[in-house]
């Protein structure tokens, strides 16, 4: 061993980017990273996307896991409403009340509040965030070629106006009178009246406020990723050879920039009736036998507004989770993704129709039914473009060579999620079927399928798949297969036997049940989900164990290209610095989907077109 | 402002990223303002509204400020021409003019209130102000702009740089994009 020469070793991919790249001048202006120089400009305050996307990553863990520990303490009050809680006392404080028996119970008024906390936290900071401020920030430049995001300060302002606004959030949490509790919605009068709970205060003050810095780290975020993809992607990068991860972050960032300026406005409006006596939202009301100044407002007018923003919301959720999906199902077969401009095609309807289907969640709120008609229409048509994905991801997979790695698992399982929930959503989507199904558990578990669960699928597949790019190592393949099978059977376990509370009309919300005679049949039923949640829980305390001793721990990646992926991220160095490609830019030669093509198992980007061959697509 | 984003110079796309950046930021703001007048809308036909004329003063607050793009966006040729005098003149100019609409809407809003429409008389009152407020905030974001082009423009030599020009050029949409703003306003509220 000792006498073993080490050789230079020559990539390939560093010689077609030699011949065939662009010459930015990187090295000219590059003395040397004053960016980047030490552990404050390099970990905390940093301009560079990737660590910006561990950042974003790393934050959005933090709130899943309180999030989720959250829905844990309220699911122990749904399934063991008459035990003792007093053991978590420590943690929760006042929050439990024990009586002379020494029984201890959750307060609640605090139920309400984990309720809020829980849908606010998953929704805005994990699975918007967390998921396509990760990925969006690791993938586009790497993907599209650029060095860095156009705006690298802007991007670093949007992760840390994400960090106050969790921050505020958090500190919310700590508050005297509870963190809000109307629901993570937010419909006035529980919001825009300080004295209608006692989360209405200074609870929803801070969440108003936590919220507002949120849009404006989105909007940051946004900016930046719609200007790179359409400024920065390098030479020979059409818009029709981007990787479909591409296009689901471009199309996300379009939706987020044109939805959550009308959730401000609606947060604005708030916030005077709040503050200032104006009635935006603020009818004629009697609260503690006193009449309010209040004359004329309509509370449905916020419903139109925060929906505006809330409808395209979950499409900002689940299509960066579709994008990631794709690509992963496509190298994990090693076949080309079926249907690429399907794909493309599909993305933009899907976000097209996001934005005109907002008032199916307010059926029953008293819109004109004639209104609902015109939603119930084109809610049902979004069952069409989202068939012709799944249809596509089928079979990109059907016939293919697949490697069941832990990536292509959690792909899988996002397509089996994405059926299961999506098809609930078109009983959902008819008005005249929300009659019975609005507002109970049918609908709680058609949501968590088809947007939480799902997306934490993709994000899962996403992180398994790109670790290797994020920290030159491997997570452990063998708890991640484990991850995901308690997880897929855990998650189905928690949300399918809620449809059938659902359709039986149990209210979502209610503290508790024994006041309903009708209800005392799903006691069973609801421990039973409880369990579930705990043990599913527990897979995921597996998952994030393996993430933070992988970081250090993990396999070392030998190779640049693990998965044999064709994409431009994988050409960068095992290492990469501040700029991505020590030298040349890569210039893109053909479409991102060149697997098994003239009898290779793939063609990376950066290789031109041999001599009679065509562009596949 | 930093040396690793990717020079442009070889791309088919004239237009620069940060350029592109604040268009794309000012489609954003639209949105806000198109929530913000489409609950107008809503809101009327709910009924319970108060119809009221706008004081004079907010049509004098709009010519101020169709003045002063004009004036800005002369500015703009003086600094390429290279006249420093009719740039550094005509760009104190906007500025002042910028205040001085700021100083009219808010005249406009005590005028409103001399009529009887208070912030909590009525939404249709209460719309005008929030409306017209937020519109104030954004403008004093582009006075802010504008108090350092002429910082730019007295402390530094006149040099046309293709940094210093798209510096100004930022700073000229963006006026010019909350004096559109403002006009679409100001015709929504006359015409709703």
């Amino acid at each position: 061993m000792a006498n073993v020469e080490t050789k230079p070793v020559i990539h390939e991919e560093d010689l077609l980017i030699e011949e065939y790249g662009y010459d930015d001048h990187f090295h000219e202006h590059h003395h040397g990273d004053k960016y980047q120089s030490n552990f404050i400009t390099t970990y905390i305050f940093s301009q560079d996307h990737k660590m910006i996307a561990k950042q974003f990553l790393i934050t959005g863990m933090f709130w899943a896991i309180i999030g989720a520990a959250m829905s844990l303490v309220f699911r122990l009050q749904l399934g063991f409403p008459e035990e003792n809680m007093a053991w978590i006392k420590p943690l929760l404080g006042k929050w439990i009340t024990v009586n002379e028996a020494g029984v201890g119970s959750l307060a609640p008024e605090f139920y309400y509040a984990l309720v809020t906390m829980h849908g606010t936290i998953l929704v805005f900071f994990v699975l918007t965030a967390g998921l396509s401020g990760t990925f969006s920030n690791l993938l586009i430049p790497l993907q599209v070629g650029a060095r860095d995001m156009a705006s690298p300060f802007l991007n670093m302002l949007s992760y840390w106006f994400f960090f106050l606004s969790g921050t505020i959030m958090f500190l919310s949490l700590f508050l005297n009178t509870g963190p809000f509790a109307g629901g993570w919605t937010a419909y006035p009068p529980l919001s825009a009246l300080p004295q209608a709970s006692s989360g209405s205060g200074a609870g929803m003050t801070m969440w108003l406020v936590s919220l507002v810095f949120f849009v404006v780290s989105v909007l940051l975020g946004g900016i930046n990723y719609i200007t790179t993809v359409l400024n920065l992607r390098t030479k020979g990068m059409t818009m029709w050879r981007m990787p479909l991860t591409i296009w689901a972050f471009f199309v996300t960032a379009i939706l987020g920039l044109l939805s959550f300026p009308v959730l401000v406005s609606a947060f604005l409006l708030v916030m005077f009736d709040r503050g200032l006596g104006t009635s935006f939202f603020l009818s004629e009301i009697f609260i503690g036998g006193q009449a309010l100044d209040h004359v004329g407002g309509s509370p449905v007018l916020y419903q139109h507004l925060f929906w505006f923003l809330g409808h395209p919301e979950v499409y900002i959720i689940i299509l960066p989770a579709m994008g990631l999906v794709s690509e992963v199902l496509s190298v994990h077969s090693r076949k080309p993704i079926f249907g690429y401009k399907a794909m493309v095609y599909s993305i933009l309807a899907i976000g097209f129709l996001s934005f005109i289907v907002w008032a199916h969640h307010m059926f029953m709120s008293g819109v004109n039914p004639f209104i609902s008609n015109f939603f119930v229409i084109f809610t049902l048509i979004i069952a069409v473009p989202s068939a012709v994905k799944v249809f596509n991801w089928i079979a990109t997979l059907y016939g293919g060579n697949i490697r069941f790695t832990a990536a292509s698992l959690f792909a899988i399982g996002f397509v089996s999620m994405f059926i299961s929930g999506g098809l609930t959503g078109i009983f959902l989507g008819n008005s005249a079927i929300d009659i019975q199904l609005h507002d109970t558990y049918f609908v709680v578990a058609h949501f968590h399928i088809v947007m939480g669960v799902a997306a934490f699928f993709g994000m899962f597949a996403g992180i398994y798949n790109w670790y290797p790019k994020m920290f030159s190592r491997f997570m452990n393949e063998t708890l991640g297969k484990i991850h995901f099978w308690g997880t897929i059977i855990g998650a189905y376990a928690v949300f399918w036997p809620m449809h059938y509370l659902g359709m039986a009309g149990v209210p979502r919300r209610y503290y508790r049940f024994d006041s309903f005679a009708a209800f005392g049949q799903f006691d069973a039923m609801n421990q039973f989900i409880t369990i579930a949640a705990i043990v599913t829980f527990g897979f995921q305390i597996l998952f994030v164990i393996n993430f933070f001793y992988s970081i250090w721990k993990g396999k070392k990646m030998t190779t640049r290209n693990p998965w044999g992926a064709t994409t431009l991220e994988w050409t960068t160095p095992i290492n990469p610095g501040h700029g991505n490609w020590p030298g040349k830019l890569p210039t893109v030669q053909r479409w991102a989907y060149d697997y098994g093509k003239d009898g290779k198992e793939f063609i990376p980007q950066i290789q031109p077109l041999g001599k009679d061959e065509k562009e596949g697509h | 402002m930093n040396a690793t984003v990717a020079r442009t110079d070889y791309r088919r796309s004239k237009i620069h990223p940060k350029k592109f950046a604040l268009l794309v930021a000012c489609a954003s703001m639209m949105m806000m303002f198109a929530a913000f007048t489409s609950a107008y809308i809503v809101r009327q036909a709910a009924g319970n509204w108060l119809e009221f004329r706008m004081p004079d003063l907010f049509y004098f607050s709009t010519g101020v400020i169709l003045l002063s793009s004009l004036s800005l966006h002369s500015s703009y040729l003086a600094f390429k021409r290279g006249n420093t005098r009719v740039y550094r003149l005509l760009l104190s100019a906007t500025l002042v003019l910028g205040l001085a609409f700021v100083v009219l809407q808010y005249q406009g809003w005590q005028a409103l209130a001399d009529i009887g429409v208070e912030l909590t008389t009525n939404p249709s009152g209460s719309f005008v102000y929030v409306i017209s407020g937020v519109h104030a905030a954004h403008v004093l974001g582009g006075i802010a702009a504008l108090i350092l082009a002429m910082l730019h423009a007295f402390l530094l030599h006149h040099r046309v740089t293709p940094a210093r020009k798209l510096r100004f050029e930022l700073t000229l949409i963006y006026w010019h994009f909350v004096d559109f703003l403002w006009v679409y306003l100001l015709l929504f509220f006359t015409l709703q």
